[in-house]
């Protein structure tokens, strides 16, 4: 485990998401739902990295990133890694790639469209950029840039 | 082949086989030949939204062909009142015939049913999404009327940003090499999530004598009261976009006008005598093109 991880006292078990890209923590957090879950979690911000000149690290304990959870870090930040920490070792280390479509991680912008109106409909975007990120629903075919994007 | 919900899910040559197939059914369109390839098919035409037009070109391209036709054109004599999903009445409903024909309040509706249906399912209108078998008629229309659908110098007019016939219709012209002029007020122009797409030529207008002299086609749509918060605001640029026969002597003698009506004053009646007027027979277009999209959907004879 490199320095910057020992900033703060290394986590038992978990996830450390690590080289999110600097300043996009506090996004990826909202993003993933965490606040408020009782989970304890570490975020640190423009911390100093070899790869790029900072970087964003957040550390969550007692739990592991679920699938949607991933693809959600890959969007806000691809390149992201994920390490799966068990008994304070790295156990599974995986770099979120931006996926071609997401399922069931966003919601479309267009309150007409059918992801929005029919009951037990889930929502599927495709990728069209990744940087900037843009998506379109697979439905409606409604384009949606980064900053609009909303979260399940 | 299996689903038509958006244009762009037709390649140029399934597009240009269903056309040619079109024109050897305009007489059994017309009556005047019989025909019995769709022979003991059903198709299903579920209508949540009203229409005429669609509704009623499908069922006689239907029945020239030999085949029936099952459905409902108003929801509230349906299950969807008691709060079924589109999902639910779109899976028993292919249960029961061979092809679903789909108009619906919701864009993205078709995509989501054809998803869930095990036999075709042919978007007939989305809310402000896709419309493919309008766009198939309008091509038919141009080939028709101009001998090709090449090349041409097709102008819109009228409503561009609300109106789904023109987007679908520009995309799929800038696939077989067009020229597009845009004809808008500023509120209503063209959106460019539909420009950034297009592969050809194309430019924008506010005014329609910049660009009458040089145009094949004119495709006329409505601007609708309900997009202006203002009655005298819809009523000043309404009225700056008509077209009347005074107009078109500027206008080439082989230039054409389609529109996907219903019309309301945006063409002036005494345009309909002129050899300008192609409206209607855009209109009838409509049956032959969709029989010839159901036969290669439901599988009759090629």
């Amino acid at each position: 485990m490199s320095d910057n991880l020992m900033r703060v006292q290394p986590i038992r078990n978990g996830t450390v998401l690590d080289h999110i890209k600097a300043g996009r923590g506090r996004k990826v957090l909202d993003a993933l739902d965490l606040i408020d879950k009782g989970t304890t979690i570490t975020l640190l911000m423009h911390v100093p990295s070899k790869k790029n000149s900072s970087k964003d690290v957040i550390k969550i304990e007692d739990r592991e990133l679920s699938e949607s959870e991933s693809q959600k870090l890959a969007l806000l930040s691809p390149g992201a890694h994920v390490n799966i920490i068990r008994n304070f070792v790295v156990a599974e280390k995986n770099v979120a790639e931006l996926p071609e479509s997401i399922s069931n991680v966003a919601i479309c912008s267009n309150d007409n469209c059918i992801s929005n109106n029919e009951r037990g409909a889930k929502t599927k975007f495709n990728i069209i950029n990744g940087n900037p990120l843009s998506i379109q629903c697979v439905y409606c075919g409604r384009k949606i840039a980064q900053d609009n994007i909303i979260f399940i | 082949m299996k689903h038509v919900v958006s244009i762009s899910d037709l390649s140029k040559k399934q597009i240009l086989s269903i056309l040619k197939r079109a024109k050897e059914l305009v007489p059994v369109a017309k009556g005047k030949k019989k025909s019995k390839s769709l022979d003991g098919k059903i198709l299903a035409t579920c209508f949540f939204e009203p229409s005429t037009r669609t509704r009623l070109s499908f069922e006689t391209a239907m029945q020239r062909l030999g085949g029936t036709c099952i459905g409902f054109a108003d929801p509230s004599a349906t299950s969807h009142l008691k709060g079924e999903t589109l999902v639910d009445g779109i899976r028993m409903v292919a249960g029961y015939a061979d092809a679903v024909l789909l108009r619906h309040p919701q864009e993205g509706s078709a995509r989501l049913a054809s998803e869930n249906s095990e036999v075709p399912l042919i978007n007939g209108g989305d809310g402000a999404g896709q419309h493919p078998t309008q766009t198939l008629l309008d091509l038919f229309t141009i080939n028709e009327e101009m001998g090709k659908m090449e090349g041409l110098n097709v102008g819109m007019l009228g409503d561009l940003r609300y109106g789904r016939t023109v987007h679908s219709l520009s995309h799929a012209l800038a696939k077989f090499n067009n020229k597009l002029s845009f004809i808008s007020p500023d509120s209503l122009s063209m959106p460019s999530y539909v420009t950034d797409d297009l592969s050809c030529d194309w430019s924008s207008h506010n005014s329609i004598e910049d660009v009458l002299n040089d145009l094949d086609i004119l495709y006329v749509t409505r601007i609708q009261k309900e997009r202006f918060p203002d009655l005298e605001e819809y009523k000043k640029v309404a009225s700056a976009y008509i077209i009347d026969s005074d107009l078109l002597k500027n206008a080439k003698s082989s230039m054409r006008i389609l529109h996907p009506l219903p019309r309301v004053t945006e063409i002036s009646t005494d345009v309909d005598d002129t050899k300008h007027a192609a409206y209607f027979r855009q209109a009838f277009n409509g049956v032959p093109v969709r029989m010839a999209l159901l036969e290669q959907l439901i599988g009759g004879k090629k």
